[in-house]
């Protein structure tokens, strides 16, 4: 009969352990620190830049976290006696270059080590995200920079509905809507943040209704206003993200310019019955609206979808596409669609890309419009003489 | 036979096509050929000094020809050629 203190002999005398110093020492030299502690004891402190695995998941996921064995690893504990452990397990699956941290964490803190602030989600976050929490590309950090994040959606239509939610489901802790109209019964085939019930009501505050019920970890900024040239600065100012649900080209513009103008990238999306068009603008990373498409079309050639009709599940689609893309550059993970348009056709069941390139003779972004806004001088965009749309003047407000 | 794509919008006016099929050397050819089958697409593609609309983008394998050789672009036989119109509807 061996004594759980025989065994940790045992497992010790196998394994090799370095002191704090020396576990610092190897960490600046490029080694992977490894937390084998539950969560809460990670969420309550750890040492920046170590990856975490719990002990009991260590044989299940350390190969996805750490692919090369011959890495330089120290795996550490509170104290050292699971970290021996988990350093003896990583020896059974082939790590070659593993050392226990002496001590855990509790003798690097007391050497005055670097141990991060913890991130503090509170239990009920970490439970309504813990699918989020899985994933190392959102893991806490990610969670709580979701949290602290600010997105504005203008329209709560086809595609504000379900961007609406699903930002709200993710926690971007302040979501912005701006719209000006109320609940009809022909939006509700596709406007899924609205009900039968609220019919007549202010689509804001249908929008909030909603998504305060789904997450109450949201704050929503309603602004019951149309978007336009008189407050489109003002509105837009503060947020990190601006998700573009409007349905007509002149909002489209006003928001473009001005999203430049203040340096906010857009998640723009359009649709037409069937088919879908969706793409990031980040200022001066890629084009923008105006480089995409330099003049609207006249109206009569660019029926929108109370003219023409659309079904309801294309928004739905791209308003998602939409939230996504939003995720992805609140988080800074993936490949924005910057430079990228994405087309979806409903029917035939296909996404499309096409390259988009910057117009050197951008109206807006150009780098000659950077330099005038740059310095402070008033910049305007001509109209095409057989425009039926105000184009609108943007100001250098930067 | 290069393919070329027509978008929805543009449908009523190719008599319903989605894909139309054309044998020609360059992009303005292609949209010569185009109205030639469905002539009621001239006004959609083209002003009335022949050159296409700021709002219709023309892609050759998915780049936007402005930035190829607009309507002198070459199209080789297996090219793929998609026309894109702004919409707007949200």
């Amino acid at each position: 009969m061996t004594s759980s203190m025989d065994l940790f002999r045992q497992v010790r005398s196998a394994i090799t352990e370095v002191s704090p110093s020396e576990a610092d020492r190897l960490r600046a030299e490029g080694s992977i620190l490894l937390d084998v502690r539950e969560p809460s004891e990670w969420d309550a402190g750890h040492i920046p830049g170590a990856i975490h695995v719990p002990r009991g998941y260590l044989e299940e996921r350390i190969e996805a976290a750490i692919p090369d064995h011959d890495r330089s690893i120290v795996v550490y504990c509170a104290t050292g006696v699971r970290s021996a452990y988990g350093s003896a397990t990583l020896g059974q699956l082939g790590y070659r270059n593993v050392a226990n941290l002496a001590g855990g964490i509790e003798a690097w803190r007391r050497l005055g080590l670097p141990v991060e602030a913890p991130v503090g989600l509170t239990p009920a976050q970490q439970e309504r995200y813990s699918r989020h929490l899985l994933i190392p590309e959102v893991g806490t950090d990610g969670q709580k920079r979701l949290l602290d994040s600010k997105v504005l959606i203008i329209g709560a239509g086809g595609l504000g509905s379900p961007a609406g939610l699903y930002l709200a489901a993710a926690s971007v802790g302040t979501l912005g809507i701006v719209d000006f109209d109320v609940v009809e019964a022909s939006n509700l085939q596709r406007q899924v943040l609205h009900t039968t019930d609220r019919v007549g009501v202010k689509k804001v505050d249908s929008a909030r209704e909603t998504i305060e019920a789904l997450n109450p970890d949201v704050e929503v900024t309603a602004y019951d206003t149309a978007l336009g040239s008189d407050n489109v600065e003002r509105l837009i100012g503060g947020y990190d993200v601006i998700l573009d649900g409007t349905d007509t080209f002149d909002t489209r513009y006003l928001l473009n310019d001005a999203a430049v103008a203040a340096g906010l990238p857009v998640v723009h999306a359009s649709v037409f019955r069937f088919e879908g068009q969706l793409t990031t603008f980040v200022p001066y990373q890629g084009p923008c609206y105006r480089c995409l498409y330099p003049t609207p079309p006249p109206p009569e050639l660019a029926p929108g979808c109370s003219v023409a009709g659309v079904l309801g599940v294309v928004p739905g689609i791209m308003g998602m596409l939409q939230a996504n893309e939003v995720l992805k550059l609140l988080l800074g993970i993936g490949e924005p669609l910057v430079g990228r348009l994405l087309l979806f056709d409903a029917l035939a069941g296909t996404f499309d890309e096409l390259r988009l390139a910057r117009d050197p003779a951008c109206p807006v972004c150009s780098d000659t419009a950077r330099a005038t806004r740059a310095r402070g001088e008033l910049l305007t965009v001509p109209g095409p003489a057989d425009s039926p749309f105000v184009l609108t003047s943007v100001e250098g407000s930067r | 036979m290069s393919r070329v794509h027509i978008p929805q919008v543009l449908r009523p006016a190719a008599d319903g096509a989605k894909v139309v099929d054309v044998e020609a050397p360059t992009v303005g050819a292609v949209v010569d050929a185009l109205v030639e089958q469905h002539p009621a697409l001239g006004d959609r593609l083209r002003s009335p000094d022949g050159e296409l609309h700021r709002f219709v983008n023309v892609y050759l394998n998915g780049e936007d020809v402005r930035y190829l050789d607009g309507l002198d672009t070459r199209v080789g036989p297996d090219d793929e050629v998609r026309l894109l119109p702004a919409i707007a509807g949200g």
